[in-house]
């Protein structure tokens, strides 16, 4: 009867699904609080230069408009860089809006025009006349691979490492291959594009005090910020984001509409909301442009021997952002020989955010392509391929894996999806005008560690309580924190309340890297076991206790009470404790302070496979994924409907990727030409077919308490390097540049 | 968005006096094209002339020579679910429900349809240069982003394309367009409604200033026994077409008799050959004479460097939907896509 509920591993719906789907959740641009101003961002039309002028003349007579501030007329701001650096600053110099006259990309914000009403705010805003002086500029990444340099060092590449230094000799290698591949990639701009835009509704409390809805991944990485560069002490910024309308990313750094509403609430003395349009969240960071190389031999028993990996990826003239691009291909599959390289070129953009899956879903498509090459010249098939190259160790670091069943999503995955049936030679398989093709990829994520802190509490009224300043940008986390907690007091996700998103609840990382249910999972089931502890010591102290002289081993808790372990009839009521309590709450707080010495000792991943199915009509140059199978390892599955969520939810995202979006730069004007959602083609209904999802059991005790992986965006590694190989396999032709279009078949 | 004033108009008379009478006004049907491009400032009127209540811009009625009027402000929706619409012009329908969304597609009117603008990038971002939008300015899109743009009818100055896949089924079907302005009533054929950007880019169609679309009516036949659109697109839903064609044949005795095809997504308006028309007839329906029809089709066509794919890849579409057309049945489904 012990695990009676067991919440972990139980398929739960959203706790916040009915407050979604019926519009109740409100979102950061959705507090009406009293006598609200709305400012709108004017953003710059010139990609380089200076402003020269700003007449503000017919803004200010229109009526309504309350204020217009810009870098003339700003509040005195500091000068350091530091002050302006968030959680998730990458090397460099953050931008600072409004900080001057200066123009460093592309629809850059310029100044707030703040008025009564949000229409009369835009109005005004389209009014404002604004002169340059404009400069030469350079935003394309293939015309200046020549400026390409190693990236700064900084915290961003303690999280992010890069690559490991070359191995063995990879030119001899390469040189002596039975079978070798070489291919150049491109992918070109992405932007997250999440429904809710960014918005920022700043509360005025008075004297230096502000309440901040904010549309953020990390409710305390917006309070430092805000902190730090407005002046303020932490204890006076309360920043809220309990809902947060997906993010994918955009809201791991802080962005520039919360900077511009708490300088307008600070500067006007009022409450003040900022929310950015459609058109305005492609202006701030995005999925970096990347080309890469990618050369791989193997000898004639198919095993890869030789290893040469190389990304260049676009960054801003201030920041140097990375991401983990060319590391994936070697903890793979243990070639001796590698040569990886990974280098940035900035240009004048602003600066590039990690977008879901960073990295890992770019650099995977070479080295997925490659290995499949590999494959089919040496006539062996894909999977087994991957087989014969499965990698017992991390070699890339000489490292054991914490835990690794990608055997067995090969396994079950190809199962599931009929691998069987794959006729070997490409162009053999045909449906009517269609040819069809099969292909694979294996797919890795790493497991980050990280600490956090949480606040478990019991009240008199018997009431449960777990605290954390963490949120959910939708995909769950709210519900599956909920399941950890309850599951530690055998009660139900009813039962239990989870106050989160928060700035004044207990320090959470930023929300992302798919770390937050392994990272403040294992913090929030840290402070129930402290809180367990506590609340037993005092029931053992009760007059009269059956438990005054019984060890921990000896109880359990259910349903609000204390059992001895092997009889049901004894207990203790947990609210009885408070006979002899002074407060009305029992309350701890904990952290999760992972252990950096024995996580050292292994290379921690989640793992995937994908298998596709596609159909292609050559003569037109159309794609369709027509079924797809991902099987994933990623550790103890807290809740599975969720977490099969969020593999379906990175599923999508690789149809997208490789068939579907990218954001137009026109190199002549330095300017995005298509952001909106008419043209910027995310995947509809009708692209989306057969998908389905397979989780491995995997077992994991050196991660995190919980021994959770996290599946946020492992689910999209595999998914499109899997589908360009299944074009190959349907069609013969390599797909090198994502995303494939008709120009790409039918040429 | 600016201050502006909005009328209804009674009656059609009505509408076309205040037309005339209030200065930067527009009509308002749907909305769904004139909004959009007024939050995208790119256009700025002062009155709006609501014409809702003009309850016979509404309907959809039986013609005397056995043709079909479609009311201007009959719903792009109810247009393509009419029972005479899908009974008589399945061609039409289809067309009409491979375009936008379905919440589109129920705001949208028929005249609007016609009336909607280009898509292109440029067009749309009011900061830039733009021959269509603002005359003499340029036209980035010839040295810039052109994947969506024309390969075919384009000029120096303009290389937009018009967006619509409702209007390339109306041209297939030679439909007729009836306007009223204040000097009288006119009719215009289909193919003379759009008109290439030539010098005057800014001018997408040959509607005089102040007339009104009252209808589109189409002529008996419907080509309903064989007929195929085929839409070709960056996604199977909701994207305007980089390609589509609509195809409409007349058979007997397994020959060509009539041979109707109009091409979407490759020029300032739908495009329609009449020697390649002519070429088909009397000639068996299959590939070889399709691919020649094909090749009279897009003589004089001309890529730019992201759209250069457009001319093979239309040849290939206007073979295939000839194909399609033989085999409606089988071959047409909601989406328009390539069938198996
Ligand atoms: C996101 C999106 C995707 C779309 N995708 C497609 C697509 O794939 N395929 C496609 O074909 N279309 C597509 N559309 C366009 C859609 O079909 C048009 O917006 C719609 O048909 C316009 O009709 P409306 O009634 O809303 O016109 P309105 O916006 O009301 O009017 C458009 C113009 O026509 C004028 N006008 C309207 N009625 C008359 C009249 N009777 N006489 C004279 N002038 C008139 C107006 O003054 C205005 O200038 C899409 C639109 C959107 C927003």
């Amino acid at each position: 009867m012990k695990n009676k509920n067991g919440e972990i591993g139980k398929a739960k719906s959203r706790l916040t699904a009915l407050e979604k789907v019926t519009g109740s959740a409100k979102y950061a641009a959705e507090y009406n609080v009293p006598d609200l101003l709305y400012g709108y961002i004017v953003n710059s039309s010139v990609t380089k230069g200076k402003i020269t002028a700003l007449d503000e003349t017919a803004v200010r007579g229109i009526p309504g408009v309350v204020d217009v501030l810009s870098h003339n007329n700003r509040p005195s701001l500091p000068w350091f860089d530091v002050m302006y650096s968030d959680m998730d600053a990458p090397p460099g110099s953050p931008f600072k809006p409004f900080y001057d006259n200066e123009i460093k990309y592309d629809r850059q914000p310029i100044a707030l025009v703040v008025a009564d009403s949000f229409e009369t705010a835009r109005y005004a805003a389209a009014q404002l006349k604004v002169t340059y002086e404009t400069e030469d500029f350079d935003v394309d990444l293939r015309k200046n691979l020549d400026d390409a340099r190693d990236p700064s060092k900084g915290l961003a590449t303690l999280i992010k490492p890069l690559p490991p230094s070359p191995k063995g000799d990879f030119a001899k290698a390469y040189g002596e291959a039975a079978a070798t591949y070489d291919g150049d990639f491109r992918h070109g701009t992405e932007h997250h594009n999440p429904m809710e835009m960014h918005a920022t509704t700043t509360v005025y409390e008075g004297e230096g005090k502000l309440t901040i809805y904010d549309k953020t991944q990390g409710t305390n990485n917006s309070q430092i910020y805000v902190s730090n560069v407005f002046g303020l002490s932490y204890s006076d910024v309360r920043v809220l984001a309990p809902y947060v309308g997906g993010s994918f990313g955009s809201g791991l750094r802080p962005q520039y509409q919360l900077f511009v509403c708490v300088m307008a609430a600070l500067h006007l003395k009022r409450n003040v909301r900022v929310s950015l349009d459609r058109k305005q969240m492609y202006t701030f960071g995005h999925r970096p442009q990347t080309v890469m190389k990618a050369r791989f031999g193997a000898d004639a028993a198919g095993k890869v021997t030789a290893m040469h990996h190389k990304a260049v990826a676009e960054t801003s003239r201030f920041e140097d952002y990375n991401e983990v691009v060319v590391n994936w291909g070697n903890i793979l599959y243990p070639a001796q020989n590698t040569l990886l390289e990974y280098q940035l070129v900035p240009l004048d953009t602003y600066t590039p955010i990690d977008m879901r899956a960073p990295g890992g879903s770019t650099g995977m498509h070479a080295v997925e392509t490659a290995m499949d090459a590999l494959a089919y010249d040496l006539k062996i098939d894909p999977l087994e391929f991957r087989l014969r190259n499965y990698a017992e160790r991390d070699v890339s670091e000489d490292k054991p894996f914490s835990s690794k069943e990608l055997r067995e999503c090969y396994r079950q995955g190809a199962e599931k999806f009929g691998w069987a049936e794959r006729k070997p030679e490409p162009r053999s398989m045909k449906r009517g005008n269609r040819l069809v093709g099969y292909g694979m990829s294996s797919g890795i994520w790493d497991v980050i560690a990280l600490p956090a802190r949480a606040e478990a509490i019991f009240t008199k009224a018997g009431k449960f309580i777990v605290k954390s300043a963490v949120n959910d940008s939708g995909q769950g986390s709210y519900t599956v924190m909920t399941q950890i907690a309850a599951e530690q007091f055998g009660i139900s996700t009813e039962e239990m309340t989870f106050e989160y998103g928060d700035s004044e609840h207990p320090l959470s990382p930023i929300q992302g890297g798919s770390y937050t249910t392994g990272v403040v999972g294992s913090a929030v089931k840290a402070a129930c076991k402290v809180l367990k502890e506590e609340l037993f010591k005092k029931a053992k102290r009760l007059k009269n206790s059956p438990f005054a002289d019984s060890e921990e081993d000896a109880i359990y808790f259910r349903d609000g009470k204390i059992y001895a372990a092997d009889d049901d009839t004894v207990f203790v009521n947990l609210t009885d404790i408070f006979q002899n309590e002074k407060e009305d709450k029992i309350s701890v707080t904990k952290s999760n302070v992972p252990n950096p010495l024995k996580l050292k000792q292994y290379t921690r991943a989640a793992h995937s496979a994908a298998f596709v199915e596609v159909e292609v009509d050559e003569q037109l140059g159309t794609v369709n994924v027509t079924r797809a199978v991902t099987a994933v390892a990623a550790g103890n599955i807290i809740n599975p409907k969720t977490a099969r969520s969020q593999i379906l939810g990175g599923m999508v995202w690789g149809i997208s990727k490789a068939l579907r979006e990218e954001t137009l730069t026109d190199f002549k004007t330095g300017r995005y030409v298509n952001p909106n959602l008419a043209e910027y083609h995310l995947p509809v209904h009708a692209d989306i077919h057969d998908l389905d999802v397979i989780f491995v059991e995997e077992k994991d005790e050196i991660i995190n308490e919980l021994g959770a992986k996290g599946v946020g965006e492992i689910g999209l590694v595999s998914m499109a390097p899997a589908i360009a190989n299944a074009i190959f396999h349907a069609t013969g032709r390599r797909m090198t540049e994502f995303p494939i279009h008709f120009e790409d078949l039918v040429l | 968005m600016n201050n502006f004033n909005y009328l209804r108009a009674d009656d059609t008379e009505h509408a076309v006096a205040l037309i005339g009478k209030e200065t930067n006004s527009r009509f308002l049907a749907g909305g769904t094209n004139l909004i959009d491009r007024w939050k995208y400032n790119l256009t700025h009127p002062d009155t709006l002339i609501d014409l809702a209540n003009i309850e016979e811009l509404h309907q959809i009625t039986e013609t005397e020579n056995g043709g079909l009027r479609l009311g201007a402000m009959a719903g792009n929706a109810d247009t393509a679910y009419h029972p005479l619409v899908k009974k008589r012009y399945p061609l039409l329908k289809n067309t009409i429900l491979a375009g936008a969304s379905a919440q589109i597609r129920n705001a949208a009117t028929n005249g609007g349809n016609l009336m909607q603008r280009t898509r292109c990038y440029y067009y749309y971002d009011h900061e830039s240069p733009c021959n269509k939008r603002n005359p003499g300015s340029g036209c980035p899109a010839t040295e810039g982003h052109n994947r969506l743009h024309a390969v075919i009818g384009h000029s120096e100055n303009c290389i937009a394309t018009h967006p619509s896949d409702m209007c390339i089924a109306l041209a297939a079907l030679d439909a007729v367009v009836q306007v009223t302005g204040a000097e009288g009533n006119r009719s215009i054929p289909f193919t003379e409604f759009h008109r290439l950007p030539g010098n005057n880019p800014s001018k997408d169609n040959t509607l005089r200033p102040g007339e009104l679309i009252t209808s589109i009516d189409l002529p008996a036949e419907g080509f309903a026994e064989n007929y195929s659109y085929l839409k070709l697109r960056d996604r199977n839903s909701y994207a305007f077409a980089l390609v589509s064609v609509a195809t409409g044949l007349r058979l007997k005795d397994s020959k060509i008799e009539k041979a109707n095809i109009a091409v979407g997504g490759i020029a300032h308006k739908p495009w329609r050959v009449q020697e390649a028309e002519d070429f088909l007839k009397n000639k068996r329906p299959d590939r070889d004479n399709f691919a020649q029809a094909a090749e009279i089709i897009m003589d004089g066509a001309e890529g730019f460097e992201h759209n250069a794919f457009k001319i093979p890849l239309t040849k290939r579409a206007i073979i295939r939907n000839g194909m399609m057309a033989l085999n409606p049945q089988e071959t047409q489904r909601p989406g328009a896509g390539p069938s198996r």
